[in-house]
């Protein structure tokens, strides 16, 4: 079934790879968003607050994760909180009862997140298309009942509090959220590459192919069903190394790291910032944590009037989101620019 | 035995509400294409209004079982007009997305208009009682739910498949494209039958408002169950919406009266079970994917 999502495909044989010029406009493109990136990285907790900078950090490659279903297999994941949860409970879990440095919790907390992707993958990747994002949320839901209910392990309503970030015994690093983003800040990058060097392999080209028919791609004997499988289970590592991200940052984990809103709210985001982008993701990301910090400083309640009407307006008129529109600008004022060339 | 039966019926009476509304987003996916996020939403504000007149206009049960709805229709009217019909044309996740936005909005709405604990509402005169039967006790307003959801599913599946409306209604979402050559104007019929879906979720939101808690957030952890119910039912089908509903509600109450704290997971093992056995739902067809 093909999905129309507006996402043009990454064309990666471009004709102009064969034209030096271009090729050395498109090198110099990619450098330039290369620093621009590697300065926003580097720069994001001198301008807003340390902790805030790591919140948006971690949303930003949730947003990726989801936006690697979303954009490059055509399937909505609403219950990717359960993978973002699952690993902040396991890395505070870890990092409570073992006393490891913080980034083993996190990787163990995103492996924790991969087993569970497995059995319901298994079962999600049956079905494409609406199914699957229904299918995916009551997933997530069944886990936020287990872990509701299952106390003695994750606290139940209370929650897993006073989560240690241990790091070796240098203190600047466990006490300070500057120092303490620049080296979480590394295992972010690493998802976000991860999820770049999935996109554009040969594994990649296969995914997108499921995306956009299926069918033919299960004829030319590829078998659909483990791809999407293999994509779900890489996503939900992603997610959920930013889920142990966000745990340790906060020292305590609760029930809302499971709840469908936070499933809902990384799909605002990638939507947000505009899905089959990958990059729109992280700038969805910061444009909702900023905002929601906005609205709960000032004392606004209603947080979900703002984000809800945002999401409708996103989709109703704004369909690319902020990086696919900035992105069909650039390519049109170029292509315009072209032309006159020529 | 007794306690089966005592499970029985409150399993029924939840059906009610599950099936009532299921059969509302059946119909509404089968006219527009839509699985409407914010049915759980809509379920709510039926079960918030009726508290509200109750409380301003001193509006009883009886009356709010139909003027609910009726208000419910006309909000259903607004909303596609406003909102879902732009998007009917694109991928069916546009306006999945729309309504999940929606149900957002709404939900924070009420929150701040009426707090987050519950709005009090009594139980109808005359249902406020138990039924003997045989040896056992049940409360007469389960049964009464139990009852009234099932008529009304039985009426909608006799003005579907037996009437003039019914038979257009199909014709318009079987075959859009030959209703239209026939002489129909099929958009027009669109926008109503959104409208009687969302007055299906706000007609179950009355019939919960006297023995739930009436909060912002109750349609919550309803459309998820909602989901599940379509999904075992299988989407397409109007019959799998109410006979998954009944289902569901008897395997609920069956869990919370012997499995106990585990009781809610057992309904996604059902789902987990139907996807593994069968993909496309109980009464799903194949291709309906």
């Amino acid at each position: 079934m093909s999905t129309d999502l507006e996402t043009p495909l990454p064309t990666k044989f471009d004709v102009s790879d064969f034209d030096p010029r271009a090729r050395r406009a498109r090198s110099i493109r990619r450098l330039l968003l290369g620093t621009i990136a590697l300065v926003a990285v580097l720069g994001l907790p001198w301008w807003v607050y340390p902790p805030i900078a790591v919140d948006i950090a971690a949303w930003a490659l949730f947003a990726i994760s989801v936006d690697l279903l979303l954009g490059f297999v055509g399937a909505l994941s609403f219950g990717h909180a359960a993978f973002w949860g699952v690993s902040a409970y396991s890395a505070g879990l870890i990092a409570q009862n073992f006393g490891l440095p913080f980034p083993v919790a996190i990787v163990g907390g995103a492996i924790a997140a991969m087993i569970i992707a497995v059995p319901i993958g298994y079962l999600a990747v049956r079905r494409s298309g609406i199914y699957f994002a229904m299918v995916t949320l009551a997933f997530a839901q069944m886990i936020w009942f287990v872990a509701n209910q299952w106390k003695d392990v994750t606290g139940g309503e209370n929650g897993l509090q006073g989560v240690p970030k241990s790091f070796f015994g240098i203190e600047l690093i466990e006490t300070e959220a500057f120092y303490f983003y620049y080296v979480v800040v590394i295992l972010i990058v690493a998802g976000a590459w991860l999820a770049w060097r999935i996109v554009n392999s040969p594994f990649g080209r296969v995914l997108v192919a499921i995306r956009d028919n299926s069918a033919r791609t299960r004829a030319l004997g590829y078998d659909v069903e483990k791809y999407k499988l293999i994509a779900f289970v890489l996503s939900a590592g992603i997610a959920g190394v930013a889920g142990g991200v966000f745990a340790i940052s906060h020292g305590f984990v609760s029930l809302q790291e499971l709840d469908w809103t936070t499933s809902g709210k990384v799909v605002l985001m990638t939507v947000l910032g505009g899905m089959g982008t990958l990059w729109g993701g992280p700038v969805g990301a910061a444009v909702i944590v900023l905002l929601e910090d906005r609205l709960a400083t000032s004392g606004f309640d209603g947080i979900g009037i703002i984000t809800g009407s945002i999401f409708i307006l996103c989709v109703l008129l704004f369909r690319r989101g902020i990086w696919g529109t900035a992105k069909n600008l650039i390519d049109r004022a170029r292509a315009g620019y072209a032309k006159r060339r020529s | 035995m007794d306690a089966f039966l005592q499970y029985t019926v409150q399993g029924l009476a939840a059906g009610g509400f599950y099936a009532l509304a299921a059969l509302g987003l059946a119909v509404i996916f089968g006219a527009l294409g839509v699985v409407n996020f914010a049915h759980g939403s809509f379920y709510m504000l039926g079960a918030v209004a009726s508290a509200v007149l109750l409380d301003v206009l001193g509006i009883q049960f009886w009356a709010a079982l139909v003027i609910v709805p009726i208000l419910m229709f006309i909000f259903g009217i607004i909303i596609e007009l406003l909102l879902v019909q732009w998007l009917l044309k694109l991928d069916i996740l546009y306006n999945f997305l729309l309504t999940f936005g929606l149900s957002l909005v709404l939900v924070d709405l009420v929150k701040r208009q009426y707090g987050v604990s519950g709005l009090p509402y009594e139980l109808p005169a005359g249902l406020g009682g138990l039924l003997q039967i045989g040896s056992v006790e049940v409360p007469s307003y389960q049964l009464f739910v139990f009852l009234f959801a099932l008529a009304v599913c039985l009426v909608v599946w006799f003005v579907l498949s037996k009437t003039r409306v019914g038979m257009i209604v199909r014709a318009a979402t079987e075959e859009p494209e030959r209703a239209r050559a026939l002489g129909i104007n099929v958009s027009a019929w669109v926008t109503p039958v959104f409208g009687f879906g969302v007055a299906l979720a706000g007609l179950a939101g009355v019939l919960a408002a006297p023995f739930r808690a009436i909060t912002a957030t109750m349609g919550t952890n309803f459309i998820i169950i909602l989901f599940a119910i379509v999904v075992i039912g299988g989407l397409g089908s109007v019959l799998g919406a109410v006979v998954a509903g009944f289902l569901v509600g008897l395997v609920e109450a069956y869990g919370q009266g012997y499995a106990g704290t585990f009781s809610q997971v057992l309904i996604f093992v059902l789902m987990a079970v139907v996807i593994a056995v069968r993909p496309a739902g109980l009464f799903g067809r194949k291709e309906a994917v």
